[in-house]
């Protein structure tokens, strides 16, 4: 059944709001105007929507929210909270409830004014009792631990965790909508304020304002709508732990379970994947994604991004629109990837534009390390 | 109908913490330990957990140093945060005291002293 919804619903519409700052602008106000956009984006009406998937880090009721500041009243509601990697959960809801008919137009959408509102990471996760005595920084204490173990273990290197910093930035150079621009070295990265050891203040992602949406129909609508169909070949989640104390391995995440499982549904091999937008919170997250998605082996992640094979004219295309370290990240930054993979795949991405970019393998991180959730799309040319 | 009140394992390890003494839970049919105090095994479901006193003694699994901006006196406030995986076989988020953050290396050994932070008894670290 899973392999089965392959090609089967698309995504038709994209849009964002609030990009980087967004000031006298509440969360909900953002969120609504990229859901307008991307429905815009489709040539679809506000009135046909019948799906609501959406995640903030404000709300605790987000479907009820969203649905009564938009006027929707859904036949079918998904207002799953996995942390930054939702809306790729939503993504596969979606596709799920679209083909079993449980709804005609699903959207997509997030909003934050995360920066403007304070310049804080804004959560409502609740404190862990195990870990708050020790006065942890949600989320950056847990990344910078495992950044710490996957240097011991396997060799990588600040300069290496810098690399991957310098390439996002590179290729926000290239993207209008970027927030974080200009030239940037590794040695600018190392020289950077260190905030937990061994992240610096620019292995860490941007805390910026940005709301971003994405409408789906079933194929055989999309064909008819007004920008080329992004279809959904496959998708899939893993979870393993919910803090970092308990994570099985600080090296290995559960996108070793998930990106296998949404490949296999796609029947995509790894190397068909012209474009990877890995959810980059903090450097070393690029680095361990890249190996257990099997873009190269567990260990070698380091190594693989040296030398600027992960930048614009590198061996792979990662994070085109410069990523949340560069681009955007409002807080949950899953929403984003969508857009950046569908912005590539309809061949809208202008000076930053993969070429040939025909799967895009999207992939959200929630939590510390916690929810993985994989998914592929492709253009006209897969299905 | 009412239940009995009675302490469930986290009160329970809690309650042991404030006399002094580091418990960790062990299932008496397959022996592992568990950290932190459940109602049973994760994953098998084993309910036969038993209190057992811990060896206190582990080694550092990751580490990190929170940077801070310096207090009044000029004094560093950076802090230390680390991953400690007790000989028994179970991992806890702690602080190695005792030694400069930046001193604390991943496979330190260390051994568990139980400090009071903000009021309450919690388990900390210092190099073995």
């Amino acid at each position: 059944m899973a392999r089965a919804l392959r090609g089967k619903v698309a995504v038709v519409g994209i849009g964002t709001a609030g990009m980087g700052e967004a000031p006298g602008r509440s969360a909900i106000e953002l969120l609504a105007e990229a859901a307008l956009a991307a429905l815009d984006d489709a040539g679809l009406s506000l009135a046909e929507v019948d799906g609501l998937f959406t995640a903030t880090s404000v709300h605790a009721f987000p479907t009820l929210s969203v649905g009564e500041y938009l006027g929707i009243r859904p036949r079918f509601f998904d207002g799953t909270n996995v942390g930054g990697s939702s809306f790729e959960a939503h993504l596969l809801h979606a596709a799920i409830a679209l083909e079993a008919g449980f709804c005609d137009v699903a959207l997509i959408a997030y909003g934050s004014n995360q920066r403007t509102a304070g310049g804080k990471f804004v959560s409502f996760s609740e404190p862990y009792a195990w870990e708050a005595p020790y006065r942890p920084r949600v989320p950056l204490t847990a990344y910078a631990l495992a950044a710490s173990r996957h240097m011991h273990v396997y060799g990588t290197t600040r300069e290496m965790l810098a690399e991957v910093a310098v390439a996002a930035r590179a290729w926000a150079n290239l993207n209008p909508q970027a927030f974080a621009k200009g030239p940037l070295t590794i040695a600018d990265v190392l020289a950077s304020r260190m905030v937990s050891d061994p992240l610096t203040v620019l292995d860490c992602c941007l805390v910026t304002d940005g709301a971003a949406a994405c409408v789906l129909t079933r194929a055989d609508r999309a064909k008819d709508l007004r920008k080329p169909p992004v279809y959904y070949l496959g998708a899939a989640g893993a979870q393993w732990h919910r803090a970092i104390s308990a994570m099985p391995d600080l090296t290995i995440t559960a996108a070793a379970e998930s990106g296998p499982r949404a490949l296999a549904h796609a029947g995509v091999s790894i190397g068909e994947v012209n474009l990877a937008m890995l959810y980059d919170a903090f450097t070393i997250n690029t680095i361990l994604f890249l190996e257990d998605l099997g873009f190269c082996p567990k260990g070698e992640g380091g190594r693989f991004v040296q030398g600027g094979a992960i930048a614009p004219g590198g061996k792979l295309a990662v994070n085109t629109n410069g990523g949340g370290l560069s681009c955007v990240h409002p807080g949950m930054y899953g929403m984003f990837l969508i857009v950046e993979a569908v912005t590539q795949l309809r061949g809208e991405a202008g000076e930053r534009q993969v070429r040939p970019c025909d799967v895009a393998l999207v992939h959200g991180n929630g939590g510390t390390l916690s929810s993985q959730v994989t998914a592929i799309l492709g253009s006209a040319r897969t299905v | 109908m009412t239940t009995e009140p009675s302490p469930g394992p986290e009160a329970q390890f809690r309650a042991f913490l404030a006399e002094g003494r580091l418990m960790l839970q062990r299932s008496r049919t397959t022996g592992r330990y568990v950290f932190f105090p459940r109602i049973a095994v994760p994953g098998s479901g084993e309910r036969d957990l038993e209190w057992v006193e811990a060896s206190g003694l582990g080694t550092v699994y990751a580490t990190t140093v929170t940077r801070q901006r310096p207090n009044p006196d000029g004094s560093s406030a950076d802090y230390n945060i680390a991953l400690i995986d007790l000989d028994e076989g179970v991992r806890m988020m702690s602080r190695v005291e005792g030694i400069p953050p930046t001193e604390v290396r991943i496979g330190m050994r260390v051994k568990a002293r139980i400090a009071t932070i903000d009021g309450a008894p919690q388990v900390v670290f210092d190099p073995a």
